[in-house]
């Protein structure tokens, strides 16, 4: 985990589709691969217990392992995906296998802020778009940072909601932490008002 | 500094809670960036996820048997040791789960700003603080800058009035509280619990309300500091002391919002028409009373999925329903006060044959405070198991797992597929629901034991 991912402005893709919706981290990645001291290699446990069978071996039924699935980068889940543990193994998990955007109509507040820091966009639709999604699973769209937008294989344009400091660093590949220590001097002066408090 | 239409405000945190799971990363990019920690007196470190909870472990008599356990454990002590953090470490008599030990210690405080890289941050939120979980590279922010970048949250006022009946607890409370808003009826949101039942709550009780504001999908949740909060906060080690307590529980009076004050939303619950709560599906919003059945139908579109993870039928009465796993533990209900509940259940009775109890502490303080009780005497001729303090089996992480298909009623927090162990089924409940379906081996409503 050094700097921040690399930017982008769009990301065209056939769609993946997980049709459940309340989809929580602790199927996203089960927390028996949480022990890990580091970020890498996470892709390999995501959707673990609904990807592999007792034996190890690959669930012929789960939709990440068809053929279909290989190469797509986004990911089409129910409401409130995300939802659970802070773990950011999960989006960790997500990036490292591929996936570049979800498309809800929810998500859970920590796991939408921790994909933000990882070059994952979380992308917010209206029941419409996202019910056309749902039923039209490996279809062509791109999800376009510059308008804010899911652009669909019709040329429709459905908006999404996207903080803008969010957006400019996901687009500039710029990391929040460098903002935060731009701000050295106002925390430093805080910190001095803080500590009159005398407690 | 504030939100602006261009940038999120950058909130500064009092006090940073860290555990071994979500902060090697974090140290990793102080390391790589050639930083320093900027405030290691507002942070303060335990182990609890990953820990062993079998005494010979925890003391050294036998090494960690989960070798990815016992590297994170060691990673941590290497970066507290680095960066000059307190680690309150597995041989501490103050360690405990992150979320036990910062009220125990006095270090969770009234109009504090409170992060750890946990979702169960929000049990803070109890001593009226704003608390919250986060994740690893939020964790880094914090380390390297004591700050972060917030936009500002939507309110959400539950108001909780009646008195709750006899055998009925907090955990009743908020497992019905979710079951009315749902599992992202919070998402946004930062709650605040308010109303007479909630005045009349133990701290320990306002922090297993506080502690689920996460199950509902809220940032944080929130009870106005009072009294009750101030005498539990005083004398503790890292609470004010002498003429600084004076001028902090002057300053801590201004917090509670004014009379009149206006939620985004507001949402009422009556506390005394409660019963004993008890989940019977995958998620926490799928919840009913003890007394009542697995609904007949619903337009949860995993509603099937649900019932057929836990092996129920539609219509279902749960009571007498087979039980093959108890769990008295977890940020949510591990406190003094639970093991109190549970052990008034279980004083000379024993657990029905077949059935695995595991009693964890919160806290190794808590242990030991049962311990003078004689509360771990109960237990263990209950035919329960005593442990050392940590997480264990509501994650499952330290090898504290239910087996697949079987059926456990767990104190703590969340019942998604998996969540205690592969093929697992959990069925939330309160330490007296618990210790009752202990007894008699199949879900039992803990009124008829009192």
């Amino acid at each position: 985990m050094s700097a921040a991912p690399k930017g982008f402005e769009a990301v065209t893709s056939r769609t993946v589709v997980l049709p459940r919706t309340d989809i929580d981290t602790d199927q996203i990645i089960p927390a028996r691969f949480l022990r890990t001291t580091t970020r890498e290699g996470l892709g390999q446990q995501l959707f673990a217990d609904w990807r592999y069978l007792a034996d190890g071996s690959p669930n012929p039924d789960f939709v990440l392992n068809r053929p279909e699935a290989a190469g797509c980068r986004i990911l089409v889940g129910g409401r409130n995906f995300g939802c659970g543990s802070s773990r950011e193994h999960a989006p960790w998990a997500l990036v490292d296998f591929g996936i570049q955007a979800v498309v809800s109509t929810e998500f859970a507040d920590i796991f939408r802020a921790n994909s933000l820091k990882n070059g994952l966009v979380p992308v917010i639709v209206d029941q419409a778009t996202h019910a056309w999604l749902l039923a039209n699973p490996g279809v062509e769209i791109t999800v376009d940072l510059k308008t804010a937008s899911v652009i669909l294989p019709d040329g429709r344009s459905a908006p999404f909601p996207i903080d803008p400091f969010a957006r400019y660093c996901l687009m500039q590949g710029v990391d929040q932490l460098g903002y935060l220590l731009s701000k050295n001097d106002e925390i430093t002066a805080w910190e001095q008002r803080r500590a009159a408090r005398g407690y | 500094m504030p939100q602006t239409s261009d940038t999120p405000a950058v909130l500064y945190i009092d006090l940073h809670l860290i555990h071994e799971v979500t902060s090697p990363q974090a140290f990793s990019v102080l390391r790589e960036r050639g930083l320093r920690l900027r405030r290691p007196d507002l942070t303060l470190a335990t182990m609890d996820h990953s820990t062993p909870t079998l005494t010979e472990q925890v003391f050294g008599g036998a090494p960690i048997t989960i070798e990815s356990a016992a590297k994170q454990v060691r990673q941590l002590e290497i970066n507290c040791a680095e960066f000059g953090v307190e680690l309150l470490d597995l041989a501490s008599d103050k360690r405990g789960i992150v979320h036990v030990i910062g009220p125990e210690l006095g270090a969770t405080q009234p109009g504090k700003t409170i992060v750890c890289g946990d979702s169960h941050t929000s049990t803070h939120g109890a001593f009226g603080a704003l608390a919250f979980g986060i994740g690893t590279t939020e964790v880094g922010h914090v380390f390297a800058t004591q700050c972060l970048l917030q936009s500002k949250p939507k309110t959400l006022a539950v108001t909780v009035d009646g008195r709750l009946a006899p055998g009925v607890t907090a955990k009743d409370i908020v497992l019905a509280i979710i079951g009315q808003i749902g599992v992202a009826g919070g998402t946004g949101h930062v709650i605040e619990f308010r109303g007479e039942a909630i005045r009349a709550l133990s701290m320990d009780e306002r922090m297993t309300i506080c502690n689920m504001s996460i199950e509902a999908g809220a940032r944080a949740g929130m009870i106005a500091p009072d009294e009750t909060t101030y005498a539990y906060l005083k004398g503790r080690p890292f609470a004010p002391q002498g003429e600084a307590w004076e001028r902090a529980v002057a300053d801590w009076k201004t917090l509670p919002g004014d009379p009149g004050a206006v939620f985004d939303r507001e949402v009422k619950l009556d506390a005394s028409t409660l019963e004993p709560m008890i989940t019977w599906g995958t998620h926490p919003g799928m919840v009913t009373g003890i007394t009542g059945t697995v609904p007949a139908a619903s337009d949860d579109p995993v509603f099937e999925r649900a019932l057929s993870y836990m092996g129920f039928e539609a219509g279902q009465k749960l009571a007498g329903s087979r039980v093959d796993v108890v769990f008295v533990g977890s940020c949510t209900n591990s406190r003094l006060t639970d093991l109190r509940a549970a052990a008034a259940v279980l004083k000379g009775r024993k657990i029905a044959r077949g059935v695995q109890m595991l009693v964890v502490p919160g806290s190794q303080q808590i242990k030991k405070a049962a311990e003078a009780e004689g509360l771990d005497q109960i237990f263990k001729a209950a035919g329960a198991e005593w442990r050392e303090s940590g997480c264990s089996m509501c994650l499952g992480m330290n090898g504290d797992t239910v087996e697949k298909g079987r059926y456990a009623v767990s104190t703590s927090n969340r019942n998604f597929e998996g969540r205690q162990g592969v093929g697992a089924r959990t069925l939330l409940a309160s330490p007296l629901t618990a210790a009752a379906s202990a007894v008699r081996g199949s879900i039992t409503d803990p009124r008829e034991l009192l």
